[in-house]
């Protein structure tokens, strides 16, 4: 069994189409989605976990690639600009899976990519914006 | 018993003994009281938090011809500073905000840029747009000045913060079912989460529980570089109930400091936005204690598990001024990432930077060691437990 968080950017010309279900119905794959938008520029965001067998989850995702869906792992999409995070803690308890973290020793914040759903809690709770997300 | 003097007098021969408030904990703990107190010269402390109450002054020398700010409208980078002095010296607050920022009309208003940040971009040495308007006097006769200014082309860039370095402070909770936005931070309804701001066992002020070193005149790691303590800080509070060791159990004193911002560091003074809040400056500073006698490294050996607060609720309480402490806890317990209240687990997050905290007890600890620092004599102490100085809320009075 193969399970991704991933981010699938769909051009203007895909938003009306009904693509997403081919997963299930085509591939045997499930989802769970994490977030889903349209942008004023009508381009098409979803944020999905993506779980099903190897195969059928190669071929799902080279079929969402072929029509002219945009693919990238999750964890590129929050991420901590260092220079910036000053380790207070503040977004600790607002994160909802635990990606960020206070190690007990050193009292630093650490981020655990993979962890992270990218539901952008911390990215304004952050006093000094050190959460960006990158699209 | 030892002198502040004599302590110099070792910190220039290079053979002061400097412990950070942390390692002297352990310290006193192995060898006892006494010896740690003969061998021990020097404790130091940091705190790294959000700090309101700061900001700092120009002087921006006289333009050609000349122009009376006072009393007229000055803005850096579109943020207001206040010019109500005489003909080129401005205050910026870090709290002060564009007047175009929508503030809470879209609420949470997310406050990306103010005063605090203009000091930071100016302490990193970026050029800032000062736009100003005047009226026009005889000797001042210009009316409008439009230019770029640079920290190193200022006569003066002083940090004034009147109040800074709060001994302890309230644990903030929401026990309402609506998301709130504070100072504190975002607070998730129903007790969703606990915030706190201290530094605990290395925040100054917890370490000298009684002020009975550090006062009025005391040099400090401020911002990166040295500073003074001014003053005692504005709602200034010592007679608030204390644990047996002196240290207060809810917020108490406070110190208002001032230092050269031109010597300053960006990565000690930093802009923060808190959202639905507003805009502050996260400031970095740091107190040396001089072990003077056992009584002061008594003091200095506090422990997080000593130090105790109020949790306060700020969704109906704090803002209709009620004072209720829904409980008491302490920082070890604030530290573990959890609190127990009302039977239900809470998730803490602290906004003063401990690890910041460390570094900056760390670099004073060098600096002393180096010889590059050293201690003064307060030249008046700040207001004790006994003085019956008090931090009051305000009578209101109607307007006839």
């Amino acid at each position: 069994m193969t399970s991704k968080k991933i981010v699938l950017h769909f051009p203007h010309r895909l938003v009306d189409q009904p693509i997403v279900y081919k997963l299930v119905k085509d591939f045997n794959l499930s989802f769970n989605i994490l977030k889903a938008s349209v942008t004023p520029q009508e381009q098409g965001l979803m944020v999905l976990e993506l779980v099903g067998e190897k195969e059928n989850f190669k071929k799902g995702i080279k079929f969402l690639e072929s029509c002219g869906v945009k693919i990238q792992p999750l964890s590129q999409d929050v991420r901590r600009n260092e220079s910036k995070c000053t380790d207070c803690g503040v977004c600790v308890p607002i994160c909802p899976t635990a990606a960020l973290e206070v190690d007990l020793k050193t009292r630093k914040v650490h981020f655990h990519n993979k962890k992270c759903i990218a539901c952008e809690l911390c990215i304004k709770i952050c006093p000094t914006r050190a959460m960006e997300v990158h699209f | 018993m030892k002198t502040i003097k004599e302590i110099n007098q070792k910190i220039k021969k290079g053979e002061v003994v400097v412990a950070t408030a942390e390692e002297i904990i352990e310290l006193v703990e192995k060898k006892g009281v006494k010896k740690a107190a003969q061998e021990v010269d020097v404790v130091t402390t940091g705190t790294f938090g959000p700090m309101c109450s700061s900001g700092a002054y120009f002087n921006i020398g006289h333009s050609k011809p000349k122009i009376k700010l006072g009393g007229g409208v000055c803005k850096l980078n579109d943020v207001p500073a206040y010019a109500g002095f005489a003909a080129v010296d401005v205050y910026l607050g870090a709290t002060a905000i564009p007047d175009d920022d929508p503030r809470n009309r879209v609420y949470p208003g997310e406050f990306k840029y103010g005063g605090a940040h203009v000091i930071q971009e100016l302490v990193r040495g970026g050029d800032i747009r000062l736009e100003a308007t005047a009226y026009g006097t005889d000797c001042y006769p210009s009316k409008k000045l439009n230019t770029l200014i640079n920290i190193k082309d200022l006569n003066e860039a002083v940090l004034f913060n009147i109040r800074n370095c709060y001994q302890n402070y309230n644990v903030a909770v929401n026990l309402s079912d609506k998301m709130i936005y504070t100072y504190m931070g975002a607070l998730k309804p129903n007790l969703g989460n606990a915030n706190y701001c201290s530094a605990g066992q290395l925040s100054p002020l917890l370490n000298d529980p009684y002020y009975k070193t550090i006062g009025i005149g005391t040099k400090i790691f401020l911002g990166g570089s040295i500073g003074f303590i001014a003053w005692q800080g504005t709602q200034h509070n010592p007679g608030v109930p204390r644990i047996d060791k002196g240290v207060p159990k809810v917020a108490a004193g406070t110190l208002a400091v001032i230092g050269d911002l031109k010597h300053m560091k960006p990565q000690w003074l930093i802009g923060t936005s808190m959202l639905g809040y507003g805009v502050s400056l996260s400031v970095g500073i740091g107190v040396p204690i001089p072990v003077l006698d056992e009584e002061i490294i008594k003091y200095t050996a506090i422990r997080d598990e000593e130090i105790y607060t109020q949790i306060v609720d700020y969704s109906q309480d704090y803002p209709q001024c009620r004072s209720r402490s829904l409980g008491e806890v302490n920082y070890t317990q604030l530290k573990s990432g959890k609190i127990i209240l009302q039977k239900k687990e809470v998730p803490t997050g602290n906004l003063s930077s401990y690890s910041k905290a460390r570094e900056i007890a760390e670099q004073l600890k060098s600096w002393i060691q180096k010889g590059e620092f050293l201690l003064t004599e307060p030249v008046a102490s700040l207001p004790n437990e006994e003085s019956g100085y008090k931090f009051k809320p305000l009578k209101e009075r109607p307007i006839i």
